[in-house]
């Protein structure tokens, strides 16, 4: 089990019945459960997501694509069923924030798929959980019974005489299944290669029908926004950043864990007051402000972000995930950009050439750089690849592994130097001068 | 079918109007615009995956694929811009990061997609200094080889096989930089060896084990023409390059898109080209001494030939002599067999192995008009009815027509066999009738319900039956399509059935060329063009009198040798039938002509034809000669000369020979030497061994025009003249070009006369009568397909 | 012998009715397969892939891409080390060197008994309790190479009984 920490900063919405034993299903619904859902069956299809467009609540999954526009897009009348599709394939580096979740709380997923479900006139929805969290995938199959027993699902549901049925569905180990057209892919029993778009799924989704997908965190919101109304949620964050966000902290912290803040919080705070600090009177170097995908960031700019969707668009950048990690001065930063990297070759779905050469190619050129094999030419073609992936593949992948990489060579071009023409590695101890490789051409 | 509207975009500068949803490559492509691509094709799905295409599209964030993209009204387009340029440029650097730079010693060198990127879009320095990947070629299949290291991914070949072919042996697997396409059966194919993956495949990771290492593309001369194998009529190029024994045939492909056949191409069409250098090709007369069959000179051999059946028709009279024409021979071969046999040998005896009831068919469709299909047709008709025959197995380019019609547009299929053959998967319905039932089948169709009694089964009920026949009579535009099942007054009653609601027909034959024998008259009671004897007074003007009374068919030949009744017989083609009987004439004088492909046979019943025939001549196979073919649609093209055997004659040019040697005037026979429809050495192939041969005729004779009695196209004029239905433009069958000919519909074909012996080659896709004994391909792949399969059985 | 028990197989045919396709309960099935029957034999692909009307190479096709399902056998206790940036900068390489000696043996490596099998393995959600071990299915965080040890010992005793 997770272990749950908590700090006074907290707002706790979505993780307002951690650790109070609500997997049970008359815990929770003693908690409030299940309310949200009747109401919604008693409100117009438009006006749940005119409450969801109301409290600004931005996908948690990481593009922070404004929840209520994307149900917006549903066709109101399709000749295929349409369907609710919940992420939770959470595989991002540093993110662990659905885990909690699922494993305390797996009724308000079950509740916001059924107020999702309203909302566009979809009639299934599926709840996909990542392979590796087998026993979360236990804990939602427990859950759905419940909630089938009960008659929250199934062919009348609540006695309103409408049909719901929720399913759960697992993966066997993928992060790019995490991108939404993959893993509609992996859904259909199929090797999780994203598909072209347009068409979007909320268009042409699963099986061809319009399909929602929404991350666990954002799906889980839901029915906390329609109990306490979108205003009051959003008013927690600032605007159009609507409401609290689970973030994990981890790295070199001294409390690391996930804490629910609201949006546009100060990330100085988010180190310094709620993760207690850097460990050992380090220095702060870096922060990974949220999943390996995004931009890094230096001590200094770190400092002065506040953690919400726009502070990072500004400067076009992105929040990412929530997964924040910290990084002290005794990381290497070559060897960090080459653990990233190691991740985006191992994850690529090899589909399309920029993401499946250039992944390949800069893990090779970082190893050998950061084995003391590095010229000073590499530093640039490492960045002229990454440049030359962004924007250019299929999907984001691509541009996950490119921009974390750009912006390591672009701040910290001192390591890399430093790593230059055979010698060790600054930061260890144990590293020797290695021979150079003899480079030809080829 | 809703109006699709026009927009007009603009690509770099130029206005460029398409309809709306067109890809914008494509478009971009109309106004002579390239955008490079690597795993777009048209026709196969989409798959943005290469970035080559990519493109700056105004008021889009990115640069986008302009393979996926759609055009709308007011696109704004920039494809030659430094961003564009530099993103090729970097997608072909990213490429070859991995790629071997094994150009010269890779099949693909010279003719790869990769290296001509590479020139036009690449990059000159390569940044790249990590290792390569290195891998060992694998041999998949008798015919194909994957060298993994070479191979970008496009997945071209998947699709092709998936999609297209509807034979899926192909994935992909694992994932990221290790993804890799694999074969069905673990480390080796099972499929149907068709060779698409080879030809799609951009760059040198899928090779032919035919071809494999053999030349380079440029030492090559590369000869479009007609496949030899089965009545499809597939174009396909032949590779040549000369040797010490005349000109090698090293390749075959189809690089030509323009034919019929589009992108397809079978085993057979692709690699059982191999048959003509086997070594027992026949490369010499052979003529009995002493009971013995000898080695002789052309000279002493034609002079054998025309002696004895002199004597045999100047004794005996022209019924005593038989002639078998062939599946095989060109038009005019077999045009200039019956013209000899009736006006030379004076006889009516002439026939061949009708695979198919073409006589039947002419005589159905007589007098209607756009009732026939063309073998584009079935690529694009909204609705086909394919009764009997498996054409997966026996006309692979009709089974490609039909089903990439039904998976691009929609094309609704009906499926009635007594087998599930593999087209029932592209079917709208499928019905399974006992097999021999075909008859009845038409009957219900007819309206004759009672004859359901006799259909129904599991695989058609009798609301099944009701519901195809009620579906079929709604269809507009139905091609009906039948095999061998389908015969005689059968045929009429389909005709009957379809013709009321416009259905257009095709009549289902194997070999090359069967179409083409039985328009071409290579039968006992019909001139060309299914001309009834009685009604063939503008053959009887051209070429004087004609024999009276129909002739023997080939069941009466085979009767009259029984009773050696025949003074001589001619035999033509590599597949004739084995089974004439020619052991019962014992040690009588009956005088054989055999016109053959090999020496030794070693198919297990034609030895009985050679080891009795008195003289046997070497004859030229469809890839050494020139001539037209007409297709089981009636599509007729052109066959060019590709290869050259030295010590071989075509057909044609040993029956004039013959035909000189009797004292005829060859002029009568080949009206050569006239007009200007004259063959200027368009026909004559890659070499000039056939056009010095030419040329040694005139020069003998004193002819000046470049003509010759070898010409076929001389006997072409003749045949367009008389043969109604087979008007032809010229230029277009220069040009390679497909006609359909029409004969069936014009002709006169009176009433049936008696029983019609119909008897199918069957071959499957791995084989091919005698030819596909000798293919080394067509052998390797069967004996491969037949080897046990190493596999683990499940125990239950 | 069946490629899988009959309860599983029934439990998929359940499952399967919650799909529109035949091959949308596949990769869960392919999973549920491996933890039964150890890895996914041929059998068990020959089996779910009539189950699914797929050829065996679609099947493998899919197997192939997904780093959890494996075709040869591995260990009893597959000790899956993450070695990802968050549990990287908290000793999940130490981690990993400490599993390769206590097991010896190395990456996607078994031991001669059976018993183990060690993966490097990608982030598997454990950033704010790195390191992080997960052990088949079993979650052991904040871990250090003492901790490490102690839960080798655990599944080795386990082995034993
Ligand atoms: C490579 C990649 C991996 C992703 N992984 C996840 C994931 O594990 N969980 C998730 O919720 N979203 C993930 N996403 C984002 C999804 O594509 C999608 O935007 C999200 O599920 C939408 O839900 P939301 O709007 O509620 O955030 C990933 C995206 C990419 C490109
Ligand atoms: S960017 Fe390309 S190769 Fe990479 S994961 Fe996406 S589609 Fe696959
Ligand atoms: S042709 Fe467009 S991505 Fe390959």
């Amino acid at each position: 089990m997770a272990e749950l920490t908590s700090h006074p900063d907290e707002i706790k919405v979505v993780s307002k019945r951690f650790g109070k034993g609500a997997t049970d299903i008359e815990t929770y619904l003693k908690l409030d459960g299940y309310k949200a859902a009747q109401k919604a069956l008693t409100m117009a299809p438009d006006d749940i997501i005119n409450e969801v467009k109301t409290s600004s609540l931005r996908g948690r999954g990481g593009a922070g694509f404004p929840t209520g526009m994307k149900w917006g897009f549903v066709p109101k009348e399709s000749a295929k069923p349409k369907y609710i599709l919940v992420n939770g394939d959470e595989s991002e580096p540093g993110t662990c924030k659905d885990r909690p979740i699922l494993e305390q709380d797996p009724h308000s997923v079950i509740e916001g798929v059924i107020i999702a479900g309203l909302a566009v006139g979809a009639k299934q929805g599926f709840i996909y959980i990542r392979g590796e969290y087998r026993y979360l995938v236990d804990i939602m199959r427990k859950a759905l019974a419940d909630a089938y027993a009960k008659g929250f699902l199934g062919k009348n549901i609540f006695g309103s005489g409408k049909q719901f049925d929720c399913y759960w569905h697992t993966g066997a180990g993928a992060y790019e299944v995490g991108e939404e057209s993959a893993l509609m892919e992996s859904l259909e029993g199929k090797r999780g290669i994203p598909r072209i778009r347009p068409p979007f799924p909320a268009v042409v989704g699963l099986w061809g029908g319009p399909t929602v997908i929404n991350n666990v965190e954002t799906i889980a919101s839901v029915p906390h926004i329609i109990l306490m109304g979108g205003q009051k949620f959003a008013d927690y964050g600032p605007p159009k950043n609507g409401g609290t966000r689970l973030f994990a902290l981890s790295g070199h912290i001294n409390k690391p864990g996930v804490y629910e803040l609201p949006l546009g919080y100060p990330l100085k705070k988010m180190i310094y007051d709620v993760g207690g600090g850097i460990p050992n009177g380090r220095k702060l170097k870096a922060v990974v402000p949220g999943g390996s995908s995004t931009f890094i960031l230096t001590a200094e700019e770190a400092e002065q972000m506040n953690m919400d969707f726009d502070s990072f668009a500004k400067r076009g950048e992105f929040l990412g995930s929530g997964g924040v990690v910290m990084l002290d001065d005794t990381t290497c930063m070559v060897k960090f950009a080459l653990r990233i990297m190691k991740f985006y070759q191992h994850e690529s779905c090899g589909w399309c050439i920029p993401c499946r050469e250039g992944t390949d190619w800069l893990k090779k050129t970082l190893t050998r750089f950061h084995n003391g094999g590095g010229l000073r030419k590499d530093i640039d073609n490492i960045k002229y690849l990454a440049q030359n992936m962004l924007g250019r593949t299929f999907c984001p992948l691509g541009d996950a592994a490119a921009i974390p990489t750009m912006s390591i060579v672009d701040k910290w071009r001192s390591e890399f130097e430093a790593h230059l023409e055979g010698r060790p590695c600054p930061f260890d101890p144990s590293a020797k001068i290695t021979e150079l490789p003899v480079v030809g051409a080829h | 079918m809703a109006e699709v509207k026009n927009v007009t975009i603009t690509v770099d500068g130029k206005q460029v109007t398409a309809p709306a949803g067109t890809l914008l490559i494509e478009a971009c492509k109309a106004v002579g615009i390239e955008v490079p691509s690597f795993c777009y094709y048209p026709g196969l799905a989409l798959q943005a995956a290469c970035r080559m295409c990519l493109v700056r599209i105004e008021k889009m964030p990115k640069l986008q694929t302009a393979c996926t993209v759609p055009i709308t009204d007011g696109m704004v387009v920039a494809t030659d811009t430094d961003e564009v340029r530099q993103a090729r440029k970097s997608m072909i650097e990213l490429l070859l990061g991995n790629h071997p730079l094994d150009c010269p010693v890779c099949d693909a060198g010279g003719e790869c997609e990769l290296q001509d990127m590479t020139f036009k879009y690449g990059a000159a320095e390569s940044r790249y200094m990590e290792g390569k990947l290195h891998k060992e070629e694998q041999q998949w299949s008798p015919v194909v080889f994957f060298d993994r290291p070479r191979c970008i991914l496009c997945y071209r070949c998947v699709r092709v096989c998936g999609e297209a072919m509807d034979v899926s042996a192909l994935g992909v697997q694992l994932r990221g930089s290790s993804s890799v396409i694999a074969p069905n059966e673990g480390d080796h194919l099972n499929c149907e060896e068709c060779g698409m993956c080879i030809d799609i495949c951009p760059v040198g990771a899928l090779t032919s084990g035919a071809y494999r290492y053999k030349t380079r593309p440029w030492e090559m001369k590369h000869v479009g023409t007609i496949c030899t194998h089965c009545g499809d009529g597939c174009k396909t190029t032949l590779g040549v390059r000369r040797s010490d024994t005349g000109m090698d045939i090293v390749r075959g492909d189809n690089r030509d898109k323009s034919g019929i056949n589009g992108d397809f191409l079978c085993i057979k069409g692709r690699y059982a080209f191999d048959f003509f250098d086997h070594p027992d090709r026949l490369r010499q007369p052979l003529i009995r001494k002493e009971g013995k069959l000898t080695p002789t000179t052309w000279e002493e051999a034609i002079e054998h030939v025309g002696r004895r059946l002199r004597e045999v028709r100047d004794s005996k009279g022209g019924q005593a002599i038989g002639v078998i024409g062939s599946n095989r021979a060109t038009n005019e071969e077999n045009y200039l067999l019956q013209k000899f046999a009736r006006t030379v040998l004076g006889t009516n005896n002439v026939d061949h192995q009708r695979t198919a009831d073409f006589a039947g068919f002419a005589r159905a469709v007589a007098g209607k008009e756009n009732i026939t299909a063309t073998m584009r047709d079935v690529a694009s008709a909204p609705a086909i009815l394919l009764v009997g025959n498996d054409p997966t197995e026996r006309h692979p380019l009709l089974a490609w027509n039909i089903r990439n019609n039904v998976r691009l547009n929609g094309a609704r299929l009906y499926v009635v066999n007594s087998q599930a053959i593999k087209l029932r998967r592209q079917a709208v319905r499928f019905v399974q009738i006992p097999a021999g039932s075909e008859s009845k089948l038409v009957s219900f169709l007819n309206g004759e319900d009672a004859a359901a009694g006799s259909l129904t089964s599991a695989g058609a009920s009798n609301d099944a039956l009701k519901q195809l026949r009620d579906e079929l009579k709604a269809q507009k535009n139905l091609i009906v399509i039948f095999g061998s099942e389908i015969q005689g007054a059968d045929i009429a009653a389909l005709i009957k059935f379809g013709s009321a609601s416009g259905a257009k027909f095709i009549c289902l034959g194997d070999y090359a060329n069967s179409r083409g024998a039985a328009d071409m008259g290579l039968y006992p009671d019909l001139l060309p063009g299914y001309t009834p004897l009685s009604s063939g007074q503008n053959f009887a003007e051209d070429w004087g009198q004609l024999p009276s009374g129909k002739g023997l068919s080939l069941a009466e030949m085979k009767q009259a040798i029984k009773e050696r009744r025949l003074g001589a017989l001619i035999v033509v083609g590599p597949d004739a039938p084995d089974d004439l009987g020619l052991e019962l004439l014992g040690a009588s004088d009956t005088f054989i002509v055999t016109l053959e492909l090999f020496q030794e046979q070693n198919g297990a019943s034609s030895p009985s034809r050679r080891s009795w025939a008195s003289v046997v001549l070497p004859a030229a196979s469809a890839y050494e000669k020139a001539g037209t073919f007409t297709n089981t649609c009636g599509d007729l093209q052109m066959l060019k000369k590709a290869g050259d055997i030295t010590g071989i004659k075509s057909d044609f040019e040993i029956i004039v020979r013959i035909a000189e040697r009797m004292g005829v005037d060859v002029r009568k026979l080949v009206p050569f030497g006239q007009g200007v429809r004259a063959d200027m050495g368009q026909t004559r192939g890659a070499q000039s061994g056939e056009a010095d041969r030419h040329s040694v005729w005139l020069a003998a004779n004193g002819l000046e025009p470049r003509l010759s009695p070898f010409d076929p196209m001389a006997i072409l004029d003749e045949i367009q003249r008389l043969v109604s239905g087979y008007e032809l433009s010229r230029l277009n069958l220069l040009a390679g070009n497909d006609q359909h000919m029409h004969a069936a519909e014009l002709s006169k074909a009176g009433a049936a006369a008696g029983l019609v012996q119909i008897s199918p080659a069957n071959d499957s896709l791995f084989t091919s009568g005698t030819l596909g004994r000798y293919s080394k391909v067509l052998n390797d792949v069967i004996e491969s397909h037949r080897a046990p399969v190493n596999k683990e059985v499940m125990a239950e | 012998m069946a490629a899988i028990s009959d309860k599983l197989d029934a439990f998929f045919t359940e499952k399967m009715k919650e799909y529109p396709t035949k091959r949308g309960f596949l990769v869960p099935m392919l999973l549920y397969s491996q933890d039964e029957v150890g890895y996914l034999s041929d059998a068990v692909i020959a089996h779910l892939a009539k189950k699914t009307e797929l050829t065996e190479l679609e099947v493998r096709n899919v197997i192939s891409y997904y780093s959890m399902l494996h075709t040869k056998p591995m260990g009893k206790y597959h000790v899956q080390v993450c070695t990802n940036i968050s549990c990287m900068l908290r000793g999940g390489e130490e981690i990993l060197e400490h599993c390769k000696q206590q097991l010896g043996i190395g990456h996607k490596q078994t031991t001669k008994d059976g018993v183990f099998s060690l993966e490097e393995v990608e982030c598997i959600g454990a950033c704010s309790w790195a390191p992080a071990v997960q052990v088949n299915y079993d979650f052991h965080e904040n871990l250090t190479s003492e901790k490490m040890e102690a839960v080798i010992e655990h599944y080795r005793k386990k082995a034993r009984q």
